[in-house]
């Protein structure tokens, strides 16, 4: 059997606003991967130890609270710690411009703003999943 | 990294690398299972199925927190459907367990069916003996949310749970075959709920009738696995069930065709792709679909020849 791109897709911090994790994570299962939907008000703690169990490949962050900058990168770091270095951790919602290259140099792969249609999501996981 | 080793002494990350290994069918994937075969059958597995929001995902997170105040090990394996379409799946029982992700005594891993119509993954089997050479003491199955006739779970359980709600048919649907006879024990959810009497009522009626014609009498318990009311006595009607199993020898029984019935799909899948390879890649093959589209010839000819070539 071939191998599937199995991806978890998480909103860290306190911020109820799912609907648009909901769409991603359904696009994403109409591009073919298998998406482990953890819902919302998480800790990164929670993130990685789910990611441990699920052997994900791809840890999709969705937030809109405004902390990206405090909650992205520690994932990012917790997943190191836990010897998952070749997971592709992305990130989306409502982010500035101006904090972009700051996820960036902190190990978050892309960011997706309002507006990215999702098959731009789902080519760059394609493209970068390892 | 040594899969073998790491899920022997207690590695998180060895499992879960395992588990994909099975489930991906990578060449690694069953020399890792024949090693760690002598080092299973000590997990109690439970299986809980049901229909589509009955309440199994919040009732299995309920229970394995019964589990862990005992001090117990478990492992849940959960399932979901996969896309007959893409291929693809929301896997999304973990929603409801979020708590017991931080807990180092549990380990849950979500599975998509990848095909297979039974309400369970193929590979569920391969996964409950990972978790087990793990140390885990009691393993819980999630199906998918089933319909009927999803009673694969049976094959891979100790004890089945049914999970039902009040108010999804008439007393026509308990008298039918298929996944009401499975149940070692029903568990009536959301019992808060209107209609709860009846279902109750539909059930003893059903199980009056004894339909497996043995000693153990399925228990019907009421809970409220939101509130976690009634759970404590779900998890003494499984350890009633698992005792009496023991005790009639029905256990050794149930596993020794559980092993069986695995061998038998194995060795038919291992056929069954051995045969489909020779068939798609024997030369004519494309001319034969023309020659049975146009009604030359007949699929059952066609048959009796792919057959007595393989058996040759």
């Amino acid at each position: 059997m071939e191998k599937r791109i199995r991806v978890l897709v998480a909103k860290p911090g306190l911020d109820g606003h799912d609907r648009g994790a909901k769409v991603v994570a359904r696009a994403l299962r109409d591009a073919g991967f298998e998406v482990i939907y953890t819902g919302i008000r998480l800790t990164p703690e929670q993130i990685v130890a789910a990611s441990v169990q699920e052997d994900v490949n791809v840890v999709a962050l969705s937030l809109l609270s405004g902390a990206h900058n405090t909650l992205f990168p520690k994932v990012v770091e917790q997943l190191k710690e836990k010897g998952l270095n070749d997971i592709l951790v992305i990130g989306g919602g409502v982010i500035p411009d101006a904090d972009i290259p700051f996820l960036k140099e902190h190990g978050v792969a892309e960011v997706f703003t309002p507006g990215t249609p999702t098959t731009k999501i789902v080519d760059f996981i394609k493209e970068n999943v390892k | 990294m040594d899969i073998v080793a790491g899920v022997l002494s207690g590695s998180r990350l060895a499992l879960s690398r395992g588990i994909t290994y099975v489930e991906n069918e990578y060449d690694e994937a069953v020399d890792i299972m024949r090693k760690l075969y002598p080092h299973t059958g000590n997990a109690y597995v439970i299986g809980i199925t049901g229909p589509p929001g009955a309440g199994k995902s919040t009732l299995t997170d309920k229970l394995a927190k019964e589990y862990r105040k005992q001090g117990k090990l478990v492992g849940i394996v959960a399932v979901d459907p996969t896309s007959p379409y893409t291929g693809g799946a929301i896997l999304g029982d973990r929603i409801r367990m979020m708590d017991l992700t931080m807990d180092e005594g549990v380990f849950i891993r979500s599975m998509a069916t990848r095909g297979s119509l039974g309400g369970l993954s193929q590979k569920t089997a391969d996964v409950v003996k990972l978790m087990d050479a793990f140390g885990m003491d009691i393993i819980i199955i999630e199906t998918v949310g089933v319909g009927q006739s999803e009673v694969d779970i049976v094959k891979t359980a100790d004890t089945t749970m049914v999970v039902m709600v009040p108010g999804l048919g008439d007393d026509i649907q308990a008298i039918k075959a298929g996944i009401l006879e499975i149940g070692d024990l029903f568990t009536i959810n959301k019992a808060d709920r209107d209609g709860v009497d009846k279902l109750n009522i539909e059930l003893e009626m059903m199980l009056e009738l004894n339909p497996k014609g043995v000693d153990w009498r399925p228990p019907i318990n009421r809970t409220i696995a939101e509130k976690g009311e009634g759970v404590v006595e779900v998890v003494n009607s499984i350890e009633a069930h698992a005792a009496y199993l023991r005790e009639s020898g029905e256990l050794a029984v149930r596993r020794k065709d559980r092993l069986k019935s695995e061998l038998f799909t194995m060795v038919n899948d291992r056929i069954v792709r051995y045969i489909a390879k020779q068939v798609l890649e024997a030369e004519g093959f494309e001319e034969t679909l023309v020659n049975l589209q146009n009604r030359v010839i007949d699929p059952y000819t066609v048959v009796n020849k792919i057959v007595s070539d393989v058996l040759k």
